[in-house]
């Protein structure tokens, strides 16, 4: 599919975005998934990125939630703290937990996003700010 | 808020001044901590609270409890709207709040190998303006006005790279993208084109129209396999969508990007061996002038910008050039980003504004050091830098500055060094590498950093002399001067600036006054005897709840003891 100009292109923009505007202030049209980012730079699979991406996948399947998605992404800089996870809930301000590797992943499904909680010790930050545009 | 902020600071320093606490009470005015919603706030160290939605009548509160007494004022707190806490310290506030992202915005933010992610964060809108509105005099003057500077070390002006690379009138031209990443500890290139890699293609593009060329070449090295897989989806996508190819977005220009492996060497990185290194001939470097712009890639007129500078192409089109050069300092403008690594706590990769100071990012974005051990220096440039002490950690990020203090922005990895590191160690670490990456092309380099390392060594092992000393600076000095390329020019950096702000280690060296043995602390020591039972050359002596002691002489300094005491007792050499 080829973009032909400028006003394509933004309109282009403007359906794809629902994905990017959840993460950005909560808001989705269609408001009913949640989005899981992980962070998958060589840092985060170094660490055990790519065995949380698939445990993930595996847990969500057997606990049916299939309007979570998992989306691979690049690194946010907490090298120290790989695997990095950051969960997308519509409403709310994305939190990033930091040390999800796989033997972590159970709990955070329970507790985030099938009680709607927090968790505590992997608590990095909450924030819709990332960037300035 | 601005002039209520004012007023309390104003009213603070009052109360310090008034109760003669200036020595130990500093109010200082910093810039904003990042939740402007809340503000103003003011936040109280070493305790790290951060009071929030301060009002002119709470200050004297604050005062009266928290800095004289100790006490938290709870009501001033940031409540959680959802989990009903008050947070006194987000455990990575400070990680995140100093940081500016700019070049890292999508990093960690979208979907690399999906190119809706990118498009829905304005992806290739900057493109599609410039191709359609705009000449190509008018971005490299839009670029020009930002005042971006080249991020891969230098610091060139990138409008003025293109405007110079622009006016030679050649059938062909070529855009390269410096993805070679060849200094130890550095890894924000890598995380860029692994994090956004439309990023890079957009703003590659870009960059042909400004200079007029329809090749743009991405330099990698072969190291980089998922930077390199990742940019080959997305070339195969971006393709698809109409954004490389011909007659981008109908415009009649036509753009095409190739990856090329490098074998991963430093010299590669260098902008005419890069370029030799592509032409299949060895990577060495070659004389300038006459410079890339002019005679590059096939002889061809070429532009070579680094990845870091290529990703803030994109904002600066689509925010306008006075937004990027509001950031900043004055001479250096916009952020960098920088790999923090070493020993300190928070290592990661960050991003921020230029004239933040080294003592911003060392300790309150990277949390300080390790074990709250004591900070002794930071070394930036890699081996072509220099340390910077604590007696400069207040000096603002920024290129003249940080090269008026001996070292260099280089590319921006950034090694924290504590008590302990011992910096002759450190250099020969350096001057290791720089001897093995030196092509061998010219003499200082090849034979003089051969010298220099040898030097260290002999130092280190206890066979060197004072002589050394001079010798060493001699070299130093001679390598710097007469090298063919920057490689040469800088390798020394490492030992003149630890020389320059850490002589007296060269000297314990070089005058045997160095202590090579761990030493016990008489009033630490419980007397528990695992110190002499793991001791593999019988050296430590004490019975039973005595204090033992070293013998200095038979000491081998394994630090199987230092391990072992359960209260700390031993120190290193
Ligand atoms: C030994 C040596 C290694 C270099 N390595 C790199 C590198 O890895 N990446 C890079 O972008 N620039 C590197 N440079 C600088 C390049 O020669 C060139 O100045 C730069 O790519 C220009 O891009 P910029 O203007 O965007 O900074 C190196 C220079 C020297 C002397």
């Amino acid at each position: 599919m080829i973009v032909k100009n400028l006003k394509e292109l933004r309109e282009l923009c403007e359906a794809v975005g629902d994905h990017v505007h959840l993460r950005e202030n909560g808001k989705s049209k269609d408001g009913s998934f949640i989005d899981i980012l992980i962070g998958m730079g060589t840092c985060g699979l170094a660490a055990g990125a790519l065995e949380t991406f698939e445990q993930l996948e595996i847990v969500l399947k057997k606990k049916g939630l299939n309007h979570v998605n998992v989306i691979s992404v690049g690194c946010v800089g907490f090298c120290h703290m790989e695997p990095t996870v950051q969960v997308n809930i519509p409403g709310k301000e994305p939190v990033i937990y930091g040390r999800i590797t796989h033997d972590q992943v159970e709990k955070l499904v329970n507790k985030v996003i099938i009680d709607g909680g927090f968790l505590q010790e992997n608590y990095l930050i909450k924030s819709f700010r990332r960037a300035v545009i | 808020m601005r002039g209520e902020s004012e007023e309390m600071i104003d009213l603070l320093r009052d109360k310090v001044a008034e109760l003669g606490l200036t020595n130990t009470v500093k109010v200082i005015k910093t810039g904003c901590f990042g939740f402007c919603e809340e503000g103003p706030i003011i936040k109280i160290k070493p305790d790290n609270i951060i009071y929030v939605k301060v009002k002119f009548s709470d200050v004297d509160e604050i005062f009266e409890q928290h800095v004289l007494r100790g006490h938290i004022v709870e009501r001033l707190l940031s409540v959680d709207p959802e989990t009903q806490e008050t947070y006194k310290e987000d455990k990575a506030l400070g990680f995140y709040k100093k940081q500016y992202r700019i070049v890292l915005r999508n990093c960690g933010f979208i979907n690399p190998e999906d190119i809706t992610e990118y498009i829905a964060v304005r992806g290739y809108e900057a493109l599609a303006i410039v191709v359609s509105e705009n000449t190509p005099e008018e971005v490299i003057e839009v670029i020009k006005k930002s005042q971006l500077r080249g991020r891969g070390g230098g610091g060139f002006p990138t409008g003025l790279k293109w405007e110079l690379t622009a006016k030679h009138r050649r059938s062909d031209k070529y855009i390269i993208c410096n993805a070679d990443e060849g200094d130890p500890g550095a890894f924000m290139d890598r995380s860029v084109l692994e994090g956004d890699p439309h990023t890079i293609l957009e703003a590659m593009a870009i960059a042909g129209y400004a200079i007029g060329a329809s090749t743009g070449i991405i330099y990698i090295r072969a190291e980089y396999p998922l930077a390199i897989h990742r940019l080959e989806v997305a070339i195969k996508q971006a393709k698809e969508y109409g954004f490389l190819g011909d007659n981008i977005f109908e415009s009649g220009f036509n753009f095409n990007i190739e990856i090329r492996l490098g074998a991963g060497a430093f010299v590669c990185g260098e902008e005419t061996a890069l370029i030799n290194s592509l032409q299949g001939m060895r990577g060495e470097p070659t004389k300038k002038p006459p410079f890339p712009s002019e005679a590059g890639y096939k002889n061809m007129p070429t532009s070579v910008n680094n990845v870091e500078t290529f990703a803030n192409i994109p904002p600066i089109i689509l925010n306008g050039p006075e937004w990027f050069s509001s950031i900043g300092t004055e001479n250096s403008k916009g952020t960098k980003v920088f790999a923090l690594a070493g020993k300190i706590n928070n290592i990661g990769l960050v991003e921020v504004p230029m004239g933040t100071t080294l003592q911003e990012i060392v300790f309150d974005i990277g949390g300080g050091i390790i074990d709250g051990k004591k900070f002794k220096a930071v070394q930036t440039g890699g081996p072509s830098g220099g340390v910077i002490t604590g007696d400069n950690l207040d000096t603002p990020i920024d290129y003249e500055s940080l090269r008026s203090i001996g070292s260099m922005m280089g590319s921006g990895g950034m090694i924290i060094l504590d008590e302990e590191d011992d910096m002759v160690a450190i250099c020969k670490f350096y001057l290791d590498f720089s001897r093995e990456e030196s092509c061998g092309k010219c003499t200082p380099c090849r034979i003089g950093t051969t010298r220099m390392f040898e030097i260290l060594e002999r130092l280190i092992n206890f066979e060197g002399t004072p002589e050394d000393l001079e010798t060493l600076e001699d070299l130093a000095i001679n390598i710097k001067n007469s090298s063919l390329c920057g490689l040469g020019q800088s390798a020394p950096n490492p030992v003149l600036s630890t020389l320059e702000y850490f002589r007296e280690e060269y000297e314990a060296y070089a005058y045997r006054t160095k202590k090579t043995s761990y030493q016990i602390i008489g009033d630490k020591c419980i007397g528990c005897t695992k110190c002499s039972k793991v001791c593999p050359v019988d050296c430590i002596t004490g019975s039973i709840k005595k204090v033992h002691i070293i013998d200095e002489e038979d000491c081998i300094a394994c630090g199987a003891c230092y391990t072992a005491c359960p209260v700390d007792a031993i120190i290193k050499p």
